[in-house]
């Protein structure tokens, strides 16, 4: 049976992460991963007069990179499987509505990308598409709109707070094709533990990434050990630590291999990433552009990405509700013949 | 000596406001609320007059002298013009503050645009 254990999908056929596109803002192409990306544009309004339709034009370039590196159009993916961070997901509907591909909208905030990753990964397995496409971009401006101040108010934001990623990930899953492998997804449960403020994301999202994790070997019965590296989306420094006291409190030691993309994707040196990058472009860019570089490099065999969303509304937050949690985890492996 | 008097007395006022927004979940428009009426509910005892003869920029260039003024302002026009005074007297100290902050941002928003 495909679903192994209570909440992992096993696919057989081994679905290939045929081409993966990623495009950032200034902030991130200065920081450690800079080079790792396939686009830094230094302009936020990528010339465009708001941005929030800066924010479309990421998330169309970066699928139109991942489409143009395997030669192939618009016209022959099935399915494009899109979410981002704004009212009504308007980033990926109105990409959708240039990019002209069948389209699913999802919202799962920063978990969007891996949940994209794991439904093209089910739909390519299950032979409903030989191409499908998952895609996702966030907007530090326009996500500071969404969720907390605008960023012409000028609040101040405290240390705990993070840095939301300027950019797009996409990544288009085939059938045949040379590429790593997609080989498992755990889907995960909705989890909150009462965090309210909007400036503590990071700490509001380590019990649902631990949630995953944890589920992710119950189900496959795998160990830590059996994967290079396990990442989660957006953590950031503070988030990172409590998930780090959460999975050894339950008797996992994950040491090195355990990282963050929110801490990955900027220098702690770098003028305001506090505690580091959030939004659904963080775990997105970073896997595309970073982590399948070093995968393909040889330097990485098998890795477990945990996508963690917070699934709040500015509405729900301002009436003093907490911040309901969700992390997706998508297991890559290196290709036989990559 | 006036110079650190007004030194003291505005850095302690931003302090508290700082401290406001570090150590409690007020959010900044409520900081800035809490210190406009603090402002008025001090002129309202007659304390912040005596402040700004002792601290002169110290104490009128923080928010809390806007709510000084406005009761200055409402305080003064009813002595003269009765309970209407009060309604009218309002912005009447602090009509420059006001309509410069609409002014001049109405051409920083024509001039400039936010970085990001």
């Amino acid at each position: 049976m495909p679903r192994i254990g209570k909440q992992t999908w096993e696919f057989p056929s081994r679905p290939v992460l045929l081409s993966a596109g990623s495009i950032v803002g200034p902030k991130e192409g200065e920081g450690p991963l800079g080079q790792d990306f396939d686009a830094v544009e230094e302009d936020m309004y990528f010339g465009q007069d708001s941005w929030e339709k800066a924010e479309r034009r990421f998330f169309e370039q970066a699928c139109e990179i991942a489409l143009k590196k395997v030669g192939l159009s618009g016209e022959e993916v099935n399915v494009l499987y899109g979410g981002d961070l704004l009212n009504q997901i308007i980033s990926a509907n109105f990409a959708a509505r240039t990019l002209a591909i069948p389209f699913v909208g999802l919202f799962g905030a920063c978990s969007t990308s891996m949940e994209g990753l794991a439904l093209a990964a089910l739909t390519v397995d299950a032979g409903y598409a030989d191409y499908a496409l998952a895609a996702t971009s966030s907007h530090h401006a326009t996500a500071e709109r969404q969720f907390r101040y605008p960023t012409e108010y000028g609040g101040q934001k405290p240390p705990s707070s993070q840095c939301t990623v300027t950019g797009s990930g996409a990544a288009l899953v085939a059938k045949t094709g040379s590429g790593p492998r997609i080989t498992h997804a755990t889907i995960g449960k909705v989890v909150d533990l009462g965090i309210t403020s909007p400036f503590e994301m990071g700490p509001a999202m380590a019990p649902a990434a631990v949630d995953t994790i944890l589920r992710h070997f119950e189900d496959t019965g795998r160990t830590p050990e059996e994967y290079d590296l396990i990442v989660t989306g957006d953590l950031a420094s503070i988030g990172h630590k409590i998930a780090v006291e959460m999975l050894e409190d339950q008797g996992y030691y994950l040491g090195d291999r355990f990282k963050d993309c929110g801490i990955l994707i900027y220098d702690p040196d770098q003028e305001e990433v506090f505690a580091g990058g959030s939004g659904c472009a963080c775990c997105a860019t970073v896997t595309y552009g970073h982590l399948l570089k070093r995968m393909l490099r040889g330097e990485l065999d098998r890795i477990l990405v945990c996508a963690t969303g917070a699934l709040l509304s500015p509405l729900s937050n301002q009436q003093g509700e907490s911040i309901p949690c969700v992390a997706h985890a998508v297991v890559i492996e290196r290709g036989e013949e990559s | 000596m006036t110079y650190v008097w007004a030194f003291i007395v505005g850095g302690g006022i931003c302090v508290i406001g700082q401290l406001l927004l570090d150590l409690t979940k007020l959010t900044p428009a409520h900081v800035m609320t809490l210190l406009v009426c603090s402002g008025a509910v001090l002129d309202g005892l007659g304390l912040y007059e005596p402040l700004i003869q002792f601290a002169g920029a110290g104490a009128t260039v923080p928010i809390t002298s806007f709510g000084n003024a406005l009761v200055h302002g409402a305080m003064a026009e009813a002595q003269t013009n009765g309970i209407i005074g009060i309604i009218t007297g309002i912005f009447e100290v602090t009509s420059a503050g006001v309509s410069a902050a609409i002014v001049f941002s109405f051409f920083a928003a024509m001039m400039f645009r936010a970085k990001g």
